[in-house]
């Protein structure tokens, strides 16, 4: 056994190898990404299957097939991968699985790096399959365990439901470092089972609504649903997730107010609720996101007929967006226990005015292609009427001043096809989808095959920087590594446009201006779909050779700071200077010069 | 035990070793530790935080609001962001060099961190000001604040460990050919931090 302080998405993927995980897979996406990283860093011999799938629908069908020979399998995404998933769980919640396959669904309250705020637990119940949802790294650990023998106890998948705070925590946790993943029994062939069909659908559909009762009165004895209190107290706080988590901060070990920590939203452990409590007569409920908790204990008590108040986003006390945290958890429950609440000042009363600190918003890195992908189509559009969909990836900062570059953004890959959308309603403007190439091969070929199919008219750009770059650099088809570590064939954007029928398919490197502009007013100027690959390796990849400086022709112009906005540039009073450590010498500012006045050098 | 840092500054500041090796050398003194990163979309020149709670009563992987034992910031204005989490009486060690938005030269704000030290002053008792490039003058490059802050913190006496549990964390956590100097920034901070 071994003792490590890691991350809480490295305690889940080392509780998966400690189960005996065969397959692992997903799709990267903040705050889930670590969890297949650390599987494959950690894969020895190569004894575990581990991939970056294509997208989560394709991830979550390669387990269902391997789940299906008995082989144990995790399938990673963020939550709003699981909406892309949701196909394929949906259907596999009905058929069932073999192997014990748990879906990690990364839930992001905030948001801090996501579109929505959506509630994995929610999916859970629609889905009608167990949900695990954890309170701290440790148990995460833990309960990715417990996920599998409940996954194979009641042959379905179930979904594990951790927080930014979880993943992004770090605890420490005591493994087997030697764990081996289990035989995989192997695929007996009964279509009777593995092929859905509406009568099976109908039987299976009956027959999950009756096991769930029963797994919640199994939840009902879970070693991680917890009660802390004492007999004869008529005030509870009923809690899940980082929400236990903050409640266990302000209470610690007290009695007089009952703590219930649920770990299994659903099924609802009912009769662990119950008996929690009994003789209460009032609660407080503390949940991130949906009142989960606080709608399914009101179901209960209503078709019970037990009269408890219940206290939490319904009723005003807590909030219904946003993540929560330690002090407005502990501000909650103060008032509903009727402490006393210690009221700081905030900042100290006598220190007069604070200052307030500058704001630091995220921006495309310096020497970032995309800043230059985004500058040439810019200009070249400068005189005509154009629309620019963005996507999801490094790139949606595009949209920042002084570029100003992304009119619309929805979901992966929903530029492409939204620039169709704009196309029908006015033909005379250009349009333009700017899709970066991870998100391409998640999602963007079927825009394509659509815009090609349909006639529209608009011009793919591809801002192709050979890596997915937002989430930490994963590789995917077109980079010509998989997560086995092995050498593939990289899959080739243009032969993909290609062979949809695109005839104008053009590449340029996007740090070239005057070529890049040309081939954008080349596209603009032809009818149809067409596409440019902007290609040029993200900066963050490699360490730079180059840097510019600026020399004494330099009039104070300031043109290179207004046109492209790259942080390595800055300026006092007239004069401009290059931070020597930031800048890349992507040349980008050389190129927007009027003066000439920016010369490369080797560093 | 129950003492909570945070450890504030800009993406790239080297924050994230700074709490690490916190982390580590807590634990080597048989401590409890949960630790955690705020990060939010920025991959350089956004805010970074790393909380690290040491104790068994730390549930929460935030540290709550007026909890912070000691707030160690990388860059004055990120101290001042982030002092709604120190505790009544707690300490700030703060580097005085600001670090302006990379957003500046587009929206000048004139910020130069002036105010954020004089407010500072006017606010904390118990506040330590280091210049990080006068500090680091003699290791040879201001990248090795992140250690030497560690060093002043300990010897101002802010910090509830050893210095030889920090000192063999450095030994165990550091890249090899990087020990000798981490060590070196280590106690040339502690030296500072004891005057």
């Amino acid at each position: 056994m071994k003792k490590e302080y890691v991350m809480g998405n490295q305690a889940i993927a080392l509780g998966a190898m400690a189960a005996g995980v065969n397959l692992a897979c997903g799709y990267p996406g903040t705050p889930s990404s670590e969890i297949v990283d650390t599987i494959a860093k950690r894969n020895k011999d190569k004894a575990i299957h581990v991939e970056w799938s294509i997208n989560e629908k394709a991830a979550m069908e390669v387990a269902a097939g391997a789940s299906y020979a008995g082989a144990r399998c995790l399938v990673t995404m963020k939550m709003m991968g699981l909406n892309v998933a949701s196909d394929a769980l949906m259907s596999l919640a009905y058929v069932g699985v073999e192997g014990g396959l748990v879906v990690v669904s990364a839930d992001d309250p905030g948001p801090i790096s996501s579109q929505t705020e959506q509630d994995t637990r929610l999916f859970a119940k629609y889905c009608r399959i167990p949900v695990f949802d954890p309170s701290s790294v440790e148990e995460a650990y833990e309960m990715i365990q417990d996920a599998f023998e409940y996954s194979e106890k009641y042959k379905t998948p179930v979904l594990f439901r951790p927080t930014t705070r979880i993943d992004h925590a770090y605890a420490s946790i005591t493994y087997d470092e030697n764990a081996k993943p289990k035989e995989i029994p192997g695929f007996v062939k009964n279509s009777k089972r593995f092929v859905i069909f509406p009568r099976l659908s109908r039987m299976n559909h009956e027959m999950i609504e009756k096991r769930n009762p029963a797994i919640g009165d199994d939840f009902s004895d879970y070693r991680f649903n917890k009660y802390q209190g004492k007999e004869g107290n008529n005030k509870a706080v009923l809690a899940g997730g980082a929400g236990y988590a903050y409640a266990k901060e302000y209470l610690q070990d007290r009695t007089d107010i009952s703590l219930i920590g649920v770990a299994t939203p659903h099924p609802f452990p009912e009769r662990f609720i119950l008996k929690s409590l009994e003789g209460v007569e009032e609660v407080l409920v503390v949940e991130e996101l949906f009142p989960y908790l606080e709608e399914e204990l009101l179901k209960l008590l209503g078709t019970n007929q037990i009269k408890i108040k219940v206290l939490g986003k319904h009723t005003g006390n807590s909030p219904l967006a946003g993540e929560n945290t330690a002090e407005q958890t502990a501000r909650e429950i103060a008032l509903f226990a009727g402490d006393e609440i210690a009221e700081g000042s905030d900042p100290p009363a006598d220190a007069g005015y604070m200052p307030a600190p500058p704001m630091r918003p995220p921006v495309l890195c310096a020497g970032c292609p995309h800043r230059a992908s985004f500058y040439a189509v810019k200009q070249a559009m400068k005189d005509r009427k154009a629309n620019f969909s963005g996507d999801i990836g490094c790139y949606t900062l595009g949209n920042a001043m002084p570029l100003d570059m992304v009119d619309t953004c929805l979901c992966m890959g929903a530029g492409i096809t939204m620039a169709q959308g704009l196309h029908w309603t006015d033909s005379k403007t250009v349009n333009f989808a700017f899709v970066g190439d991870s998100t391409f091969f998640a999602s963007g070929m079927t825009g394509i095959a659509n815009a090609v199919y349909n006639e529209a008219d608009m011009i793919l750009c591809v801002l192709d920087n050979s890596t997915t770059a937002m989430t930490g650099h994963q590789p995917h088809p077109g980079t010509g590594m998989n997560m086995m570590g092995d050498v593939v064939n990289k899959i080739s954007i243009e032969m993909i446009l290609k062979g949809m029928g695109i005839e104008k398919v053009l590449t340029v490197d996007p740090l070239d201006l005057e070529a890049a502009k040309k081939a954008i007013t080349e596209c603009a100027d032809a009818p149809g779909v067409k596409a440019i690959i902007f290609k040029s390796s993200c900066v963050a990849l490699f360490k730079p050779v180059e840097k510019c400086v600026i020399t004494d022709k330099c009039i104070g112009c300031k043109k290179c700071i207004r046109e492209i906005g790259c942080p390595a540039i800055s300026a006092e009073g007239k004069k401009v200077t290059i931070d020597a450590s930031m800048c890349t010498g992507c040349t980008l500012c050389a190129q927007v010069c009027p003066m000439g006045a920016i010369e490369k050098e080797v560093r | 035990m129950s003492y909570n840092i945070l450890l504030c500054g800009v993406g790239g500041q080297g924050t994230v070793l700074a709490s690490k090796l916190l982390a580590a050398a807590a634990e080597k003194m048989g401590e409890t530790v949960h630790s955690a990163e705020t990060i939010g979309m920025a991959q350089r020149g956004g805010p970074v935080t790393s909380h690290v709670r040491i104790g068994k009563d730390a549930y929460s992987p935030l540290i709550p609001k007026k909890s912070a034992d000691l707030i160690i910031a990388f860059e004055p204005s990120e101290a001042v962001r982030n002092l709604d989490f120190l505790k009544e009486g707690g300490a700030v060690i703060t580097n005085e060099v600001c670090l302006k938005p990379v957003t500046e030269s587009l929206n000048p704000t004139g910020y130069d961190g002036k105010e954020m030290i004089e407010f500072l002053q006017k606010t904390i008792s118990n506040l330590v000001v280091l210049n990080a490039d006068t500090l680091c003058e003699e290791l040879g490059s201001s990248k090795f604040f992140n250690v030497a802050v560690l060093g002043v913190a300990k010897g101002a006496g802010f910090l509830p460990f050893s210095e030889e549990a920090l000192i063999s964390t450095i030994e165990t956590s550091v890249k090899s050919n990087f020990v000798e100097v981490n060590k070196k920034a280590f106690l040339h901070g502690v030296e500072v931090g004891k005057k």
